[in-house]
């Protein structure tokens, strides 16, 4: 008998999605490349030690998978999830104990992004260390120093949705840094000659109100839901874009620095 | 002990401690590798690398990123298995827990207030590295080891970021994880934690060493000129000794970038000046002003 899966391959309705048959050549290598809208971020070729795992240890990619594992556990929580102060952590407690898989859902989304914030410093420490932000990667450095930041508020925003203690205080710290910005904190240096209390500064427009609330818990949720990943979706992209435009996973070559 | 494995088994430090062993092994890694180039370098080969053939990315790349993803994925559902996402008490604005601690990667920021007003820990400071990261590529103008690891061949930018990233943040972020306890004083990770600790000590300011009130018009002077002086000499000595001596680097930099090189330098090793004066002298203030103090 036939394996019913290499007779699958063979059918129209196969060809009709990939638009090409199964054989091992040169040509259809390059197509499952450049024919497939994933991963048709990659080149169709690629220098030897760009795939070598020592050289780019993955963070870049891994950095990607933790935030896509973080977008799809981030939307299954936010079933179960309403961001008021009344509601929200007793919400997160009927995930651990009510719903079906709701703690391994809640382990999964938040160890993937203390994951994640590590692997984007080791990804930032490994870019500089192999000098990849030279010639002609400059900007593509920038871009990365833009998703540092934004992993750190997307993960910071977090924090505060379990509307319990430590959420709690941790923004609550976190914040109390905000108002001490000189001119537009009111603790910091300059507000009071220039008229910001507390209620008109900047840790108000952050929290919407004086102190950590529901106001400060919505926006938090919202930030963190929708208002973040969607910058650091546009600005990743970007950031790959980036990648092919600079000529690929960086390496040495005889042009860039004349000395090799 | 029971106090260090009670601190190290915290699910959220779990996190701390996956970080040290990472960045402890991709550290060493790094190092190896630009070791290894650098030998090659001195045996007249090319570094690692220079002599690449081009490889199908089917299936050559996808496979590897398959099997990093898998392990990845894998590694994360046992530790989800294993180990619980705290959750706290209910939140209650009434209740301030002693030490309040800022989520893990700020910490090394909330150490720096032991040391600096918030002012500077939390707003400057986060400003200067983050302005500080970015103009990177435009202030490194050295155009050796472009893609790949040497150490040779840059010895001074890999030390001076490695410092910032090894020493300022992440060992910063380890003393706040590990060694503060309530009042946010030190305590080493195996000291049980005594909430009714006091300790006495006086802050003094700068001026104070010599009899002259901080707070007083000449206080004020005095602290003023000598921040003033730190970032001034700071800045302008190394420029002086580079002219003398006819210095290509210098030319090739250029008095823009000189400047916002060797300010962000001099804030960066600022961090560590005060805290040594603080750790040895108990210094609170260098400068004392009616609006802010450093």
């Amino acid at each position: 008998m036939k394996n019913p899966f290499t007779q699958f391959r063979k059918s129209i309705v196969w060809k009709s999605i990939f638009r090409r048959d199964n054989k091992d050549t040169q040509r259809n290598r390059a197509r499952a490349i450049s024919g497939n809208v994933f991963l048709h971020f990659h080149p169709v070729k690629i220098r030897e030690s760009a795939i070598k795992y020592k050289f780019t240890w993955g963070m870049g990619g891994i950095t990607f998978l933790l935030f896509i594992i973080l977008f799809v556990t981030g939307v299954f929580l936010m079933f179960y999830y309403t961001p008021s102060a009344d509601q929200a952590y007793w919400d997160v407690k009927d995930l651990e104990y009510q719903v079906p898989f709701g703690m391994f859902l809640r382990n999964l989304h938040r160890w993937s992004a203390h994951l994640m914030v590590i692997t984007v410093m080791i990804h930032m420490f490994r870019v500089f260390m192999t000098g990849s932000y030279k010639p002609p990667r400059q900007f593509n450095w920038v871009i990365g120093v833009v998703l540092l930041l934004l992993t750190l508020l997307l993960s910071f925003t977090g924090y505060l949705t379990p509307w319990d203690q430590l959420g709690f205080w941790a923004i609550t710290v976190g914040t109390n840094m905000a108002a001490a910005a000189p001119f537009i904190g009111f603790e910091g240096p300059f507000s009071e000659q220039i008229g910001i209390t507390v209620y008109n500064d900047i840790r108000f427009a952050l929290l919407g109100g004086s102190t950590v609330g529901q106001s400060a818990l919505l926006r938090a949720y919202v930030w963190h839901c929708i208002g973040l990943p969607l910058i650091a979706l546009i600005f990743m992209f970007y950031h790959f874009w980036r990648v092919r435009k600079d000529g690929g996973i960086s390496g040495p070559n005889i042009n860039n620095t004349g000395i090799n | 002990m029971d106090n260090l494995l009670k601190l190290i088994s915290k699910p959220d430090n779990v996190a701390i401690v996956i970080m040290l062993i990472l960045i402890t092994v991709y550290t060493v890694w790094a190092f190896r590798q630009a070791i290894a180039n650098d030998r090659r370098k001195r045996l007249g080969k090319h570094v690692e690398g220079s002599d690449d053939k081009k490889l199908d990315t089917w299936p050559n790349l996808v496979r590897i990123e398959m099997l990093v993803a898998m392990v990845v994925i894998a590694g994360l559902i046992v530790w989800s298995i294993v180990l619980d996402a705290p959750l706290e008490e209910h939140s209650n604005p009434s209740l301030t827990p002693n030490p309040a601690k800022a989520p893990w990667y700020f910490l090394g920021l909330q150490e720096m207030l032991v040391y600096f007003d918030p002012w500077i820990a939390g707003v400057i400071f986060p400003i200067l590295i983050i302005f500080g990261l970015m103009a990177i590529p435009y202030l490194d103008i050295n155009p050796k080891g472009n893609g790949y690891y040497t150490f040779s061949e840059r010895k001074n930018a890999i030390l001076i970021f490695c410092f910032g990233f090894l020493v300022l943040w992440i060992l910063l972020i380890v003393i706040g994880v590990f060694m503060r306890g309530p009042g946010w004083l030190w305590y080493w990770p195996w000291e049980e934690w005594d909430h009714n600790r006091v300790i006495y000590k006086v802050n003094v300011d700068l001026t104070q060493y010599f009899g002259i009130d901080s707070r007083s018009l000449f206080g004020f002077l005095i602290g003023g000129s000598v921040v003033i002086l730190y970032f001034g000499l700071g800045m302008i000595l190394p420029y002086y000794i580079w002219k003398k001596r006819n210095s290509d680097f210098l030319k090739k930099l250029g008095m823009t970038r000189y400047i916002i090189l060797s300010f962000l330098f001099c804030a960066m090793i600022g961090l560590p000046i005060k805290i040594i004066l603080t750790l040895t002298l108990n210094m609170k203030y260098i400068w004392v002003t009616p609006w802010f103090n450093i």
